[in-house]
């Protein structure tokens, strides 16, 4: 095991951790404003995917199936909240998880009655083909570049959070519902734009993790699960604790996958300790879930004090 | 006729219909049918579990998978050795159903306090999410262990047994799934009237008064996390011997929104939700699974239109709203 | 011991599930998986099975379909009200090994036939084989095997071997190691359902490896080759068709050219059967048939061929005829051996481009006529 093969690792860890993050970043945003739980974060995810390669694959540029798939993604969630979501925003947290787990039955259905059964083609750019060598690590350029995409939008976040009249208002809203209302602002619009704008991240990361994976129905699932355990350990609601459960998520479970196997190598036959040590990586990040909420029962970074 | 009343009735006439049809498919050689309705009673019986912590509790589990494979895997591990006449643990296996019953719901209690003694300690979203953890992690414990057929599952060559009955036989089988229904059903229903099941609503409501006129939403809690477990792995025993299968896909995070489903569409706390959220379920998968492959399509429409516009469920539909909660 | 029992099991229900179709129609249940992410596998080989229906102009077959949504205990659902409603006398159409262990064991013993388009658990194959059990397409370890043989003759010295962690992984891993003579740079269980690579990808690179194994079905593989691509690591890459059938290869590109894979069927197989059914598959729907679509394609024919000898009520006489497998199979002969699985020709195909379009072409052959190991298990 080579210091080259361990920190190759840890980029991937944390490459896989800020990709978490843009699903999360959405999924936390729309919690933290308008407290509501969408499980069909990860439908707009797939949407974002599937636009994107299929407009890549007519034009021949995935720059413009990039935009495509943000765009498809905003729009399908704006019209989701305009339709569905605005009416559950003062229902419990069990009907939100119903009618969101309903959204996922209908779009993820939907996406394959237009699309069809067989998984898209969509491949990386040339821009960020092949590897690039940074010191001691040969390192694929395009994971380079998501690191880049996704250190560009926490960026974007934080201006857009902390420097914007809209930021401002979001936070307003995070913090007293009412008091925005009374300023003036009108509630539903708003909700409708962070809506959208939570659809936007999620159908901009399906997007760009879309050309290194399979563009195929479902794929929004697993991705769901972990932004879930991301945001619940991070704290709901808040950004800054998206991010730092992204990093945690990513770089544990990426560690957990390389070296568990070869810890249990140390006194098990091969065969069995890729077993045992898979077994064990695999429920990793369910158990530092389960372990961060026992010790901080609203995670790392509560956003409601 | 007031909405108790109507309640009662509806009830009455689900008990009645969940007995009559099948035993007018036993009579007319249709042991589909009775096969179907055992599903029902099995699901619903499931779901009363789970009643119990999210209706009565207001306990949102999303992890209650995880005790329907439990008690599959116990029965279907039982089976397994009986079959094989290995021992397990020491034991022989055993192919009869009651102390399969028996081991189902004290391994699933056993996992569910543990399981409910660290969730507890949140609540709203966090205890939803926590729930949701610990059931992917016995997922994935099922998926990757290969002593019992890890992905593959583990087939039941040989029902478990009844003593008197042919569980061989569908309607012997529905018999005994139906027997056992009641008798949750009657749990559920004296847990509500009890001064247990009181104390339970009133934490849900207000745990701040609750404790303060000295009951201990902790230890209330618990218990009922643990009876709702419990019950859902009884179901899961049953429901491994009728389908001769077990396999992970029953704690798959689907199956626990499942039976979420189950609830909402038979009516929240209501104690015949689960038995027609169950006949619901199971008639969608059944009647449009063979009439379009995109029957996914229009259950998730269903289920939108009921969460939207008919909160109660069902029951509540037909019933009018509930008096409590 | 367990034969025995299921023949006990089975004769008190057929007695009560004696067919009330006509004498002379066969009824087919078909389960598949039509919806959810596998759902290309199940409708390729569903519109194989059509085609050849269609080809022989079929009106002696009775079929119903019905989508299983890759879930096992729906699948045995719908085999209970095929048996029980439909009473269907012969089931098919299960695309995934678990989902076959599910339905299969208990269908055979109520005389129901059952016939495996596509998966081959090796408990079928083995201790738990049945008269009423055929697989019409391979026993899981067998192309992998193959992939395993021609390993060797590419003289292959070092080569990292990978699968999902759950038992058609293993048995890939097995079935590879079987036959593979060179050392092993290492050994790898990923996710079920594992979309991302990276740590896997930095490991072979780092062992020293000469080539690469891999089983990853679906889209595991169009992620993983997707990512093998960027990772500049430039190994050959052997395998069983299953990570490189038609269905992925249009999503997976250019990425899977060069790479080997075993097969018992590839679209450009020379015989007439073949030829006629690729032609009238481009034909009907548009596309290149896969592996699954040959494999539902074999299965109508068999059906076909054994309906027009004997009645399927006499459930030994439709055995025997199904045993005589007198149909022009689009792999060439076919064989069947002790446990009803097929004794066939692996052969080893490349994936190329001809004419824009990323398909597999014959290069080679690993075995001219392979048995599985497990049959020597199975007493029928």
């Amino acid at each position: 095991m080579t210091l080259a093969l361990v920190l190759e690792q840890l980029l991937n860890g944390v490459q896989f951790g800020l990709m978490l993050f843009l699903m999360s970043a959405g999924l936390t945003l729309v919690f933290g404003v308008m407290g509501l739980i969408n499980l069909a974060h990860g439908s707009l995810y797939m949407i974002g995917a599937f636009l994107c390669a299929a407009v890549a694959g007519a034009t021949g540029n995935f720059w413009l199936g990039l935009l495509a798939g943000i765009a498809a993604a905003a729009a399908a969630g704006a019209l989701i909240e305009v339709v569905v979501i605005r009416r559950l925003y003062d229902r419990d947290h069990l009907d939100q998880v119903l009618a969101t787990f309903a959204l996922i039955l209908i779009l993820s259905e939907g996406v394959r009655m237009i699309f069809g059964p067989f998984p898209l083609y969509l491949n990386v750019p040339d821009l960020f083909r092949g590897t690039v060598r940074l010191g001691i690590v040969d390192y694929s350029l395009y994971r380079l570049a998501l690191i880049g995409f996704g250190l560009a939008v926490a960026l974007g976040l934080w201006l857009l959070i902390a420097k914007t009249r809209l930021g401002i208002r979001i936070r307003a809203g995070e913090s007293d519902r009412e008091m925005i209302a009374a300023l003036g602002v009108n509630i539903r619009a708003l909700y409708t734009v962070v809506f959208a704008l939570g659809a936007a991240l999620a159908g901009l990361a399906g997007a760009l993790v879309g050309a290194i994976q399979s563009v195929q129905v479902g794929m929004g699932e697993p991705v769901l699960i972990l932004a879930f355990v991301v945001i619940v350990i991070g704290g709901i609601g808040s950004i800054k604790g998206a991010m730092v459960g992204a990093l945690l998520v990513g770089v544990i479970d990426t560690m957990g996958r390389f070296l568990l196997p070869r810890a249990f190598a140390l006194f098990l036959d091969t065969s069995q300790a890729m077993g045992v040590g898979a077994a064990l990586a695999s429920m990793l990040i369910y158990l530092l879930m389960a372990l961060i909420l026992i010790f901080r029962p609203k995670g790392l970074f509560p956003a409601h004090g | 006729m007031d909405s108790a009343r109507r309640e009662w009735l509806l009830n009455s006439a689900l008990a009645l219909a969940l007995f009559v049809v099948p035993l007018w498919a036993w009579i007319a050689g249709e042991p589909f049918i009775i096969t179907l309705a055992t599903r029902v009673a099995i699901l619903a019986i499931a779901a009363v579990g789970l009643n119990i912590a999210l209706g009565l509790g207001g306990m949102v589990s999303f992890g209650h998978a995880l005790y329907l494979g439990i008690g599959g895997y116990v029965a279907g591990i039982a089976a397994h050795h009986a079959f094989n006449g290995t021992p397990v643990l020491g034991l022989p296996g055993t192919n009869q159903m009651l102390p399969v019953w028996a081991i189902a719901m004290l391994v699933s209690g056993g996992v569910a306090a543990v399981v409910g003694a660290l969730s507890l300690r949140t609540s709203g979203i966090f205890f939803i999410m926590i729930t949701l953890a610990f059931a992917q992690m016995g997922f994935f414990f099922a998926l990757s262990w290969p002593a019992y057929g890890g992905e593959d599952g583990l087939p039941i060559f040989m029902r478990n047994q009844f003593p008197g009955m042919n569980t061989n036989r569908p309607w012997d089988l529905f018999l005994i799934a139906y027997a056992v229904l009641m008798a949750a059903l009657l749990v559920f229903a004296l847990l509500r009237a009890a001064r247990f099941g009181a104390a339970l609503m009133a934490i849900r409501q207000n745990p701040d008064r609750a404790a303060a006129v000295g009951i201990s939403p902790f230890g209330i809690r618990l218990t009922a996390f643990i009876l709702s477990g419990m019950i859902t792995g009884l179901a899961g025993a049953m429901m491994a011997d009728l389908t001769r299968f077990v396999s992970p896909a029953m704690m798959a995070w689907t199956m626990s929104g499942e039976l979420i489903v189950i609830i909402i569409l038979g009516g929240v706390g209501r104690l015949f939700g689960p038995v027609a959220g169950a006949a619901i379920l199971v008639g969608f998968e059944v009647f449009f699974g063979g009439v379009t492959e995109h029957w996914k399509l229009w259950l998730g429409l269903v289920l939108l239109a009921v969460v939207l516009f008919a909160r109660g469920g069902l029951i509540g539909l037909i019933a009018g709203r509930a008096r409590h909660g | 011991m367990k034969v025995f029992q299921h023949a006990v099991f089975a004769a008190t229900l057929a007695a009560g599930a004696a067919t009330m179709a006509q004498a002379d129609t066969v009824s087919v249940g078909m389960i598949t998986t039509l919806s959810g992410g596998g759902a290309g596998l199940g409708v390729d080989m569903r519109d194989g099975f059509q085609l050849a229906l269609d080809m022989a102009d079929a009106q002696n077959i009775r079929l119903v379909i019905e989508d299983d949504a890759q879930r096992p205990e729906l699948a045995v659902q719908i085999a209970e009200r095929m048996i029980q409603s439909e009473r269907v006398d012969i089931l098919t159409g299960i695309i995934w090994s678990n989902l076959a262990m599910a339905v299969v064991p208990s269908a055979v013993a109520q005389d129901i036939l059952y016939l495996s388009p596509n998966a081959g658990p090796s408990a079928l194959a083995g201790a738990n084989c049945h008269p009423n059990y055929f697989n019409v397409a391979w026993q899981n370890d067998m192309l992998h095997e193959g992939a395993g043989a021609y390993a060797n003759e590419l003289r292959y010295q070092n080569t990292f071997i990978m699968a999902p962690n759950y038992p058609a992984g293993t048995d890939a891993l097995n079935g590879f190691k079987r036959y593979y003579e060179g050392e092993l740079a290492g050994e790898l269980f990923t996710q079920v359902g594992q979309t991302d690579y990276a740590a896997e990808l930095a490991q072979i690179r780092a062992s020293g490896a000469d080539s690469i194994f891999i089983f990853l079905p679906g889209g595991m593989g169009i992620s993983f080759m997707r990512q093998y691509e960027q990772s500049g690591l430039d190994l050959p890459i052997v395998s069983a068709a299953f990570t490189f059938s038609q269905d992925i290869l249009p999503a997976v590109g250019s990425a899977a050219l060069g790479v080997f894979n075993a097969s018992q069927w590839s679209p450009d197989l020379d015989n007439a059967a073949n030829q006629e059914f690729v032609a009238a598959f481009r034909a009907e729907f548009g596309r290149i048939p896969s592996l699954y679509a040959s494999q539902g394609f074999d299965t109508a024919n068999l059906i076909l061929s054994a309906a027009a000898k004997a009645d399927v009520s006499d459930r030994a006489a439709f055995r025997d005829a199904l045993l005589e497998a007198d149909f022009d199979s689009v792999r060439g002969d076919f064989a069947w051996g002790p446990n009803q699985h097929p004794i066939q020709r692996v052969y080893i195909r490349e994936v190329v481009e001809v004419d824009g379009e990323i398909t597999n072409r014959i290069v080679g052959t690993a075995f001219e006529a392979h048995a599985d190991v497990h049959g020597e298990n199975c007493n029928m």
